[in-house]
């Protein structure tokens, strides 16, 4: 009678372990499945709808000056450091100009100059990492609504497209972003040049950089050179979205 | 000998919930470590990053390979796994508590009753627990005290406390809802007690185990798949 129990119990044990070894060797082989990884993209979508409709267009939070973390930490490139960017910097970015090109009436070409003439915005959020730290920052810079009025988006557009002077691998095309027509011309998107009061320093992402609250660090693009109106995502890049979603990121990084 | 009596100790909608439950729970605490190994260190308050003081490090690189999913460094990754099975154990809890609160299973089975929460009762169970003599004959048939105030623990304290501060860690979900950053007194401090009740999950599945293996495992993993479960005779007969 004992002898039986105990076979059972050893089943059980050793039936236990080997099923949680083929658990883990088999996750670790979806994780590579393409048709699996789809299946857990899915919950992405779900988020991107729920957060679109609980969130709306409600502000981040703005801290005050006393919050300010006392280093703001810079992540990713800390210096585009190509030939293009180091000119554009050695001559203090006079020469630099953004580019608004894409579905839109009116294609512009705005210096630095144009750009810090322009109504400002300045508010203290918390930027967060998807690796899990946050730091908080005051930025200044002309809200996106006003560069994408004064373009004037074409109906189709859905997407804006920001391209960037930083190539993490070279040869493929560079870091770039995009961000929907909501968060867009939510009245937090700004285009910044400047932090904690001071113009942007390069490892923050002179001369200007995108501030999208309400999502994760990689989506604020640094170093921005054009920025671009589109209807569709899939021809650039590999086609979704940005440099880190197409190595797997989500394309909506509200949490 | 006797031959036990056999009893139907879990409900199908209990047994279901309860193996989608064990399979998401060892996914997402798993792919939380590989979340977690991107930036190993816990912080305070409202910021926190690698030129401020962190509360606690786990080694330079965090918890070992073996423990994460995926197994390799992917950050990527491991957010895929745990925001699908997070989303499937809000669907799943939720339907755990519509069931479960409706039929009154919580209330009956559950909730410790005044006379279990006595100190005198407690202590006896917290000594009988010590000394491995679990119940017997019709104290068998129900949950005692120290399992019931485990398992409301469980699904009443820690679920939504570890729901209510991974939201927290939404910069998206901040904007619509400041009070709950506030409650938990910043985002790192919200990813610190995220964390800290993620350890207190995994303690707890740690010891359900070790308690089905004393129980008599057998019996109890038929109970959770059959439902049909042989109540240990008492020692008087």
């Amino acid at each position: 009678m004992s002898r039986q129990i105990w076979t059972r119990r050893q089943l059980l044990v050793r039936g236990s372990a080997a099923f949680g070894g083929l658990l883990l060797g088999g996750c670790d082989r979806l994780s590579r499945s393409p048709s699996f990884q789809r299946v857990l993209n899915s919950a992405e979508h779900l988020t991107y709808r729920a957060q679109r409709l609980i969130v709306g267009q409600s502000l981040a939070h703005e801290f005050k000056e006393a919050d300010l973390s006392p280093i703001f930490r810079s992540n990713g490139t800390a210096n585009p450091n190509s030939e293009l960017y180091n000119r554009l910097r050695a001559g203090d970015f006079v020469e630099w100009s953004l580019k608004v090109r894409g579905l839109i009436q009116r294609p512009l070409d705005l210096s630095l100059a144009e750009l810090r003439a322009m109504p400002s915005r300045t508010q203290i959020t918390r930027h967060d990492c998807v690796e899990g730290w946050s730091a908080i920052g005051k930025w200044t810079g002309v809200p996106l609504a006003a560069v994408l009025n004064m373009a004037q988006l074409l109906p189709d557009a859905r997407f804006i497209v920001l391209y960037c002077a930083d190539e993490l691998e070279r040869n493929d095309g560079g870091y770039y972003e995009s961000i929907d027509l909501v968060d867009a011309f939510h009245p937090q998107t700004l285009l910044a040049y400047a932090l904690n009061g001071r113009m942007l320093p390069v490892a923050n992402g002179a001369p200007l950089r995108l501030r999208v609250e309400r999502q994760l660090g990689y989506k604020q693009a640094k170093y921005l050179m054009r920025i671009e109106a589109v209807a569709r995502l899939d021809g650039i890049g590999q086609g979704r979205g940005g440099y880190w979603e197409d190595r797997g990121y989500e394309w909506y990084a509200g949490v | 000998m006797q031959k036990p009596e056999i009893i139907r100790r879990h409900s199908l909608a209990t047994r279901v919930l309860h193996w989608i439950n064990a399979l998401s729970v060892f996914l997402v605490l798993m792919s939380g470590l590989q979340i977690f190994n991107a930036d190993p260190h816990l912080y305070w308050g409202q910021f926190g990053a690698s030129p401020d003081r962190p509360l606690l490090s786990i080694g330079a690189h965090g918890f070992p390979h073996w423990a994460t999913l995926p197994s390799w460094q992917g950050l990527a990754s491991g957010r895929r796994w745990h925001f699908f099975f997070a989303w499937l154990l809000v669907f799943n809890s939720l339907t755990y508590l519509l069931i479960s609160i409706s039929s009154g299973h919580v209330r009956r089975d559950l909730l410790p009753t005044r006379a279990e929460i006595a100190p005198s009762h407690l202590w006896r169970d917290i000594r009988d627990h010590l000394r491995l003599r679990f119940p017997r004959g019709d104290a068998a048939k129900r949950y005692n005290v120290l399992q019931k105030l485990a398992y409301v623990g469980v699904i009443f304290v820690l679920a939504p406390l570890i729901l209510a501060t991974g939201l927290t860690m939404s910069p998206g979900f901040d904007a619509a809802c400041p009070w709950l950053v506030a409650l938990f007194g910043g985002r790192q401090s919200a990813r610190t007690i995220h964390f800290a009740v993620a350890m207190l999950v995994a303690l707890f599945i740690a010891v359900h185990l070790i308690m089905v293996v004393l129980a008599g495992p057998w019996n109890e993993v038929r109970s959770m798949i059959t439902g049909r479960y042989a109540v240990p005779t008492s020692r008087a007969q």
